[in-house]
């Protein structure tokens, strides 16, 4: 078994004259949440989207759940559930057909998709809600539901691209439940995320200035390393580097 | 895979508050309208007369003209300027002028010049127009010529009978090209307005993050309005018979073969389209722009043989061309699928052109 869930080497993306990814190196060890941290505009979409195999690497090497991400992003596809900043669920849809659409998507077999599809709502307190159009929810709900489809198939790797955002926090709360338990079944998790409290839930973060990783370790050794009690400092100390304009 | 994308598709069609209404309802208003409005027959041309006559030969002529349907006596000028002066104004398409000693000149057999100006900024209004006045002058000619003269100029007679559309009717020309039309604009530009909404809305990168194929994804987008075309097409056949009683003289099983074709070339096309538009406006722009060659130069209103060379060259290379000849041929003349032949290997070579396009020019990655 490959050690590393994601392990990136010296990945760079451009856009013309503009360098979104700058070079960045790490590693995802499997079963780990790690925390992708950034300022708006710092590159953390554009390196996911690689990741995901949704945009191509300039140059840099890399894999995820063991395939390269330059030539097998179609299997990559397949070891990962992937839930994007914009809203990823059809609203046209009802939450069952959405779940049953992505399950379908990814391969599970039909029997099981009706039973655990039961199960799912029933974990979700959503039985009631089970013929109710996706659009017709609140975005809380919305976006649980799309976490949850997200990890249906039981990916290697999910990709969560702010999932938090505008988000009440009592929901937040109930959402951090949710990414423990699908790491407790083995699941790595790479999110990103505007909240620095959230980011102290996160086994390791990386910190992204103007593309390129400018910390990376466990919360408690980054506050530590730059003597400071909670996250947000942490950001704020590497954050004002940026000079990139959004 | 495929079949959950494909329940999915079915599933937003018919939910959409929009489409559903749409298809059945352009279909019944285009066929119901447009072959009334899409004519080239000239009705209704204003004529003003200059009479410097003033006899009861002059008038009679007068009045033939005004009692047929394609003219209507809008004027009587007292002289050829003032007739000029209400063509200039837009009042009357054509000037007849009959000149002094017309009754006289006829009598004495000398015969008689009538002038007739026609308006042609309207090119076929002004030339249609004349050449209806000059049979009415023509038959006028043999009713009051003295019996040796008529004979004489009956010494041809020449009789015509109009082929697989013996009254001459306008629409049943029009009819079996705008169902060309409405096929072209169900299956062509609806899924591809649908690709570029999931691209608005954002849905399609969720789906570009899945292990979907590409011919998957585009396949499921095509076949519910693959479906959906035929359906429309037999809507524009039902109206076509109980509206104008027009049935087509060939077999249904060629039409509806071609119809495939079709739907596959033009479907092909409109994903190629979507592929290269990040919005709805960009896609119904080019939308626009192709609807235009199409409409004016696939022989829709207009013969493509009478186009110029290069413009022939052109249409050659435009798919509705071949299906509007095919459907024309299969409606009003009966042609069976052999001789539509070419036509059907034609429309399957633009299909998988258009289509092997649009799946290489589709990304999943950018």
């Amino acid at each position: 078994m490959m050690e590393y869930a994601i392990d990136v080497n010296n990945l760079t993306k451009k856009f013309g004259n503009f360098t979104a990814v700058d070079n960045i190196s790490f590693n995802v060890k499997r079963g780990e949440i790690f925390g992708f941290l950034g300022a708006n505009g710092a590159g953390k979409t554009t390196a996911m989207r690689i990741l995901c195999g949704l945009s191509f690497p300039t140059s840099g090497k890399g894999t995820v759940a063991g395939y390269d991400i330059a030539t097998q992003s179609e299997n990559i596809k397949k070891s990962i559930g992937y839930m994007s900043q914009k809203f990823s669920l059809y609203d046209d849809l009802k939450v069952w057909e959405n779940i049953r659409l992505f399950a379908g998507i990814y391969g599970v077999p039909e029997k099981e998709i009706e039973p655990r599809t039961e199960e799912l709502l029933k974990t979700l307190d959503f039985t009631s809600e089970r013929n109710s159009l996706v659009s017709k929810l609140p975005l809380g709900w919305k976006q649980k539901l799309a976490f949850s489809v997200a990890i249906f198939h039981n990916p290697c790797i999910v990709f969560l691209d702010e999932p938090t955002g505008g988000v009440d926090p009592e929901t937040r709360r109930q959402f951090w439940e949710m990414i423990y338990e699908a790491s407790d079944r083995g699941i790595t998790v790479f999110v990103t995320t505007h909240y620095m409290d959230e980011a102290e839930y996160c086994d390791r973060v990386s910190i992204m200035v103007d593309g390129k990783i400018e910390a990376l370790d466990t919360p408690l050794n980054l506050k530590n390393k730059f003597r400071v009690n909670s996250m947000e400092e942490v950001f704020y100390l590497l954050a004002r580097k940026a000079t990139r304009n959004e | 895979m495929f079949r959950y994308l494909l329940a999915k598709e079915f599933k937003q069609f018919k939910r959409n508050e929009f489409l559903p209404r749409l298809v059945v309802m352009f279909p019944i208003m285009t066929m119901l309208i447009m072959p009334w409005v899409a004519t080239l027959d000239i009705k209704n041309i204003n004529v003003s007369v200059v009479d410097e006559d003033n006899t009861v030969t002059s008038r009679r002529l007068i009045e033939k003209i005004g009692s047929t349907q394609y003219f209507e006596i809008k004027e009587r000028a007292i002289t050829y300027g003032e007739a000029l002066e209400s063509m200039r104004f837009g009042d009357s398409d054509l000037i007849v002028n009959i000149p002094y000693c017309f009754e006289k000149d006829i009598v004495t057999g000398q015969g008689s010049n009538v002038f007739i100006a026609a308006n042609a900024v309207n090119g076929t209004k002004g030339s249609m127009g004349s050449g209806y006045i000059s049979q009415i002058l023509e038959s006028f000619s043999r009713e009051i010529l003295p019996e040796p003269a008529s004979k004489n100029s009956d010494a041809v007679n020449i009789s015509v009978i109009s082929k697989y559309n013996p009254t001459l009717d306008y629409k049943k020309f029009m009819i079996p090209a705008l169902m060309s039309i409405v096929v072209l604009m169900i299956c062509g530009f609806l899924p591809a307005l649908n690709i570029v909404s999931e691209k608005e809305i954002g849905t399609i990168e969720q789906i570009n993050a899945t292990p979907v194929k590409k011919w998957q994804f585009i396949l499921a987008k095509l076949l519910p309005y693959w479906i959906i075309g035929l359906f429309v097409l037999s809507i524009c056949f039902l109206i076509s018979w109980i509206v104008y009683g027009f049935f087509p003289a060939g077999n249904f099983i060629t039409l509806y073969t071609v119809t495939l074709a079709f739907i596959f070339a033009m479907s092909g096309l409109g994903i190629l389209i979507s592929n290269f538009s990040q919005t709805m406006q960009q896609a119904m722009l080019v939308m626009f722009f192709f609807m235009l060659v199409f409409n004016l130069m696939s022989g829709l209103f207009t013969p493509v043989s009478s186009m110029p060379e290069w413009a022939q060259w052109i249409a050659a290379f435009i798919p509705p061309k071949y299906f509007i000849e095919a459907m024309r041929g299969i409606y009003q003349m009966g042609v069976g699928f052999r001789d539509l032949i070419p036509q059907f290997i034609i429309l399957l070579c633009f299909g998988f052109c258009f289509n092997l396009l649009a799946i290489v020019t589709y990304r999943k990655r950018s």
